[in-house]
């Protein structure tokens, strides 16, 4: 056999890497479950603007609503951040800027927030952090992050075609944005940002608890909108026609506990289910996640191309079940087919506290919950490349970029 | 000269050019029919009309619009040379119309072509906005293969929860179950029967019943599909309560003989077949070490309704006014310091003291059903029996009366308090009995014919048939006929035409009732 000495060198330089491949991805692993419980206190320093109170306790006091629907992240993040021992009141020794300015606080009579007013009213607080420090203009936002927890993020819009046509606010290109909002490949994701869940009341979730020992006697379980009648009666433009497929295939499915009920033991029913379904609504996230991770019940995620909250931090692979969106008429036969060693592993791992204490924002904070999260996540960013300092007179951000409704004062 | 003839030459040639040019113009003119380019764009342009002939609208212009609405970063540009560039995007679009658009694949049955396409920058999404079909399977019911699957997922599922969360190596229970042949019987022992079926551990039944062995209890015994052992007790139950409970206890030890006989092992629980059992009673009685009492609720219930408002009344007496409950009584360090008993105050000289009295029965100071013994204590020749406890032998032999079986216990203070220190009512006492010689067919099966039969007075027919000719007489039978296919089905009317009138107007009243 005259086969040549090097290809036994290349076949040797490929099997390290593959080996190497594998090993790196064990690693990885291990990183992401220890990185849940790292604790960014000493590793960043956050210094939060003092903005006049019409950017946000004003905005509050008008509606206190904000504090309970599941947006209130952006509220409790910067009540977290007051009083956490990573603030600093020195600006020149801070890592991360924070801008404590709460846009999704418009709230319709029915709840939900009107994004209409928001860009100008986040152009309006980085106008006056620009003008009053001089950190924004050193890096035009780079070390600077917002929270913006609405439907698609710095899009400003609870439509999806109009929020891919406003794009991400033009001043936020450069800033790191944490939002609810996570697809692969989408305008309103850039890279960068930090996906963190929906807020959920934890004294409310709390309070329904039931005995552990309470057998799980419902396959599947979804409480939820199937058409939404009110802006998409025909279906077809809602959650992609997802949820109306759902609905159709196994509307008479004795395994699917699927209705569109407010039922008051809702906590309580999602604790005796083995999978709860988390489709995608108007936008792919939903506080479903939250809720079946704290319960329990392994969440069955159709969204395709969704970002799943700290993904980097929490194995979603191998807590939940994907499911893609065209094979929703085979979710019976997927969820199934899943072998009972798999469902008992995901239910074990779902039952580790700290993936629970990670969905959360409890008042007061703990180790480990969402707010520890994001800024683990932060701190990851560091230390930073030092070209983000912009030279003097560059400019890089275009202030009159954008529709011309967004440029009017706030 | 020569220039002359030169010019003329030039002329000539220059003329004859400009008649060659206007010859190439001719020819040029000629070629542009003649030029491939051109030849391919008329040939398409027809195949286009054709196709738009068959297909009844105008197919080129969905075409253009396919191919300039999706890729806005293409030119718009008409140019003939473009057709092959054209020729290749339609086919690219086409193919991605299938990957994009699920309308297009077969199990659908609402499609809709995407009219909103996005100008996405260059990392275009997978995941299209706009319209997309609802996908529904031509057969959504399910499978019975999975529903099976789905089932033992669920059933495997609760197993873990049992295993992480409920009792740990649960052990075996030993039921005491007094009984005799009555009307009730049935009833209290086929309650008894499925709250013991539903227990999750092992369990022994020991059934001692009063007068022998009988084929009704066997019979009802071998439903349960439980592990029991079916005891003789030769003497009949009495027709007193007094004598009742005292019987019950002597059936009692009885059935401790045989756990100590057979050295049955597990914890002892005197379940009486009218009681009541809740399911955390059998997880609660696990952890009794030696012997353990519950809290028992007593339903001391009079079978006649005035009784009850004849009873002591309610103001002084209300704060007084007695808990039904039975069992131990703890201080705030959670020690047993006394026991609850059921007042019966209230009712003495009104209580039951026959079967059939209407009157309240009343239970003992203390009853047997809420007490739990660990059946060693029962068993010869053990070691590490407590010396606290007597022997059962010596208690029978005694003949007193055995209250409870805190007359087997030398020191009753070793009693463990269960059920949250005696705070939790886990089971209920209940006495419930027919008149004592009520009688009931065997085995609860009419073996026709019954002795009595009571005239219905209400027949839907005459009691006897009119007198009438044989005509109508037919007709009569007819009515009945069709009578019932009224009830049972909605036939129509139109088959029934030929039919008398008088069948016509009844079967009609009839539907009209039945609608």
């Amino acid at each position: 056999m005259k086969v040549p000495i090097w290809v036994f060198v290349v076949v040797a330089v490929l099997a390290t890497a593959f080996v190497l491949r594998i090993g790196a991805e064990e690693l990885d692993q291990s990183h992401q479950t220890e990185r849940i419980a790292d604790d960014p206190v000493g590793r960043l320093k956050v210094f939060v603007y003092e903005l006049p109170s019409k950017y946000n306790k004003k905005i509050l006091q008008k509606d206190p609503r904000c504090l309970t629907h599941m947006f209130a992240a952006e509220i409790f993040m910067h009540w977290f951040l007051l009083s956490s021992p990573v603030r600093t009141l020195n600006p020149e020794e801070a890592d991360w800027f924070y801008t404590p300015v709460y846009t999704t606080c418009d709230l319709t009579p029915n709840g939900l927030p009107l994004p209409f007013k928001s860009p100008r009213m986040m152009r309006s607080a980085i106008q006056l952090i620009s003008s009053n420090w001089p950190f924004w203009n050193r890096t035009e936002g780079a070390d600077h992050f917002f929270v913006v927890p609405h439907d698609f993020g710095a899009c400003f819009h609870y439509q999806e075609e109009k929020a891919i046509e406003r794009g991400i606010l033009p001043l936020l290109q450069r800033a790191t944005l944490v939002q609810t909002f996570g697809q692969r490949n989408h305008v309103c994701l850039n890279e960068g940002s930090i996906t963190i869940p929906p807020y959920a009341p934890p004294q409310k979730m709390q309070a329904h608890l039931i005995p552990p020992d309470t057998p799980r006697s419902i396959f599947v379980y979804f409480r939820g909108l199937f058409y939404d009648v009110g802006n998409d009666p025909e279906g077809g433009y809602y959650a992609r026609g997802a949820r109306a497929s759902v609905w159709e295939n196994f509307k008479n499915n004795p395994l699917f506990d699927i209705s569109t009920e407010h039922p008051t033991t809702y906590y309580e029913d999602m604790q005796r289910a083995v999978f709860c379904l988390c489709p995608l609504g108007w936008a792919p996230w939903s506080p479903r996640l939250v809720e079946g991770v704290i319960f329990g019940c392994i969440p069955v995620i159709i969204a395709d191309d969704i970002v799943l909250p700290f993904a980097d931090a929490i194995p979603w692979e191998e807590i939940g079940v994907f499911v893609a969106e065209k094979d929703v008429p085979k979710l019976d036969t997927i969820l199934t087919s899943i072998p009972p060693e798999v469902v008992l592993r995901k239910q074990r791992l779902l039952a580790n506290p700290s993936m629970k204490q990670a969905m959360l924002f409890p008042q007061p904070a703990q180790p480990g919950d969402a707010f520890h999260q994001i800024l683990n996540g932060l701190a990851r960013k560091l230390p930073r490349d030092k070209s983000i300092h912009l030279k003097p007179g560059e400019k890089i951000l275009n202030w009159t970029a954008g529709p011309v409704g967004d440029l009017k004062p706030w | 000269m020569k220039h002359l003839v030169l010019q003329q030459q030039n002329c000539n040639t220059r003329r004859s050019n400009s008649f060659r040019t206007s010859g190439s113009l001719d020819s040029s003119v000629d070629g542009t029919f003649k030029s491939p380019a051109a030849l391919f764009w008329l040939v398409l342009h027809g195949l286009c009309c054709l196709i738009s002939l068959v297909l009844g609208f105008r197919f080129s212009r969905l075409i253009f619009f396919l191919l300039f609405s999706t890729n806005t970063t293409t030119t718009t540009t008409t140019n003939h040379y473009t057709v092959p560039a054209l020729l290749r995007t339609t086919s690219d679009t086409a193919q991605t119309l299938t990957l994009q658009t699920p309308s297009l694949s077969p199990p659908i049955s609402i499609t809709d072509t995407p009219s909103n396409r996005t100008s996405t920058t260059t990392t275009s999404s997978r995941v299209v906005v706009g319209r997309h079909g609802i996908l529904i399977r031509p057969w959504p019911h399910p499978n019975p293969v999975e529903v099976m699957k789905a089932h033992h997922i669920i059933e495997r599922v609760q197993r873990e929860q049992r295993l992480q969360y409920g009792i740990k190596n649960p052990r075996p229970l030993i039921v005491v179950t007094p009984t005799f042949v009555r009307t009730f019987q049935t009833l209290h022992l086929t309650g008894l029967m499925h709250s013991l079926m539903l227990v999750p551990c092992d369990l022994t039944w020991i059934v001692v019943e009063a007068g022998g062995t009988s084929n009704e209890t066997a019979s009802l015994l071998e439903k349960s599909g439980l592990r029991t052992i079916h005891i003789g007790f030769e003497e009949r139950m009495p027709i007193t309560w007094e004598a009742r409970h005292q019987m019950e206890a002597r059936m009692r030890l009885r059935a401790l003989r045989v756990v100590r006989e057979q050295r049955l092992d597990g914890i002892v629980m005197f379940a009486d077949d009218s009681n009541v059992h809740s399911m955390e009673l059998f997880d609660e009685i696990q952890s009794v070490k030696w012997i353990g009492a519950v809290s028992v609720g007593i339903l001391a219930h009079s079978g006649n309704s005035d009784d009850s408002s004849s009873l002591p009344q309610k103001q002084e007496d209300e704060e007084n006014f007695p808990l039904p409950i039975q069992g131990p009584a703890c201080n705030s360090s959670g020690r047993l310091t006394g026991w609850h008993t059921f007042n019966s105050l209230p009712y003495v000289g009104k209580s039951a003291t026959y079967f059939d009295d209407r009157a309240t029965v009343l239970p003992r100071k203390l009853e047997w059903a809420g007490f739990v013994l660990n059946s060693k204590l029962v068993w010869k020749d053990v070691e590490d029996k407590p010396e606290w406890v007597r022997d059962v032998d010596t208690l029978a032999a005694d003949g007193e009366d055995l209250e409870s079986p805190l007359s087997l216990l030398k020191d009753t203070s070793v009693v463990e308090p269960l059920g949250n220190c005696g705070r939790k009512v886990l089971l209920w006492w209940l006495r419930v009995e027919a008149r004592s010689d009520s009688k009931f067919p065997p085995g609860w099966i009419i073996d026709p014919p019954l002795e009595i039969t009571v005239p219905a007075k209400r027949t839907p027919w005459p009691d006897a048939p009119p007198e009438l000719p044989s005509s109508e007489k037919m007709n009569d039978v007819q009515e009945y006929t069709v009578k019932h296919p009224s009830k049972t089905s909605r036939v129509s009317r139109s088959k029934r035409k030929h039919e008398s009138r008088i069948a016509d107007v009844q079967v009609s009243g009839r539907n009209a009732e039945g609608n």
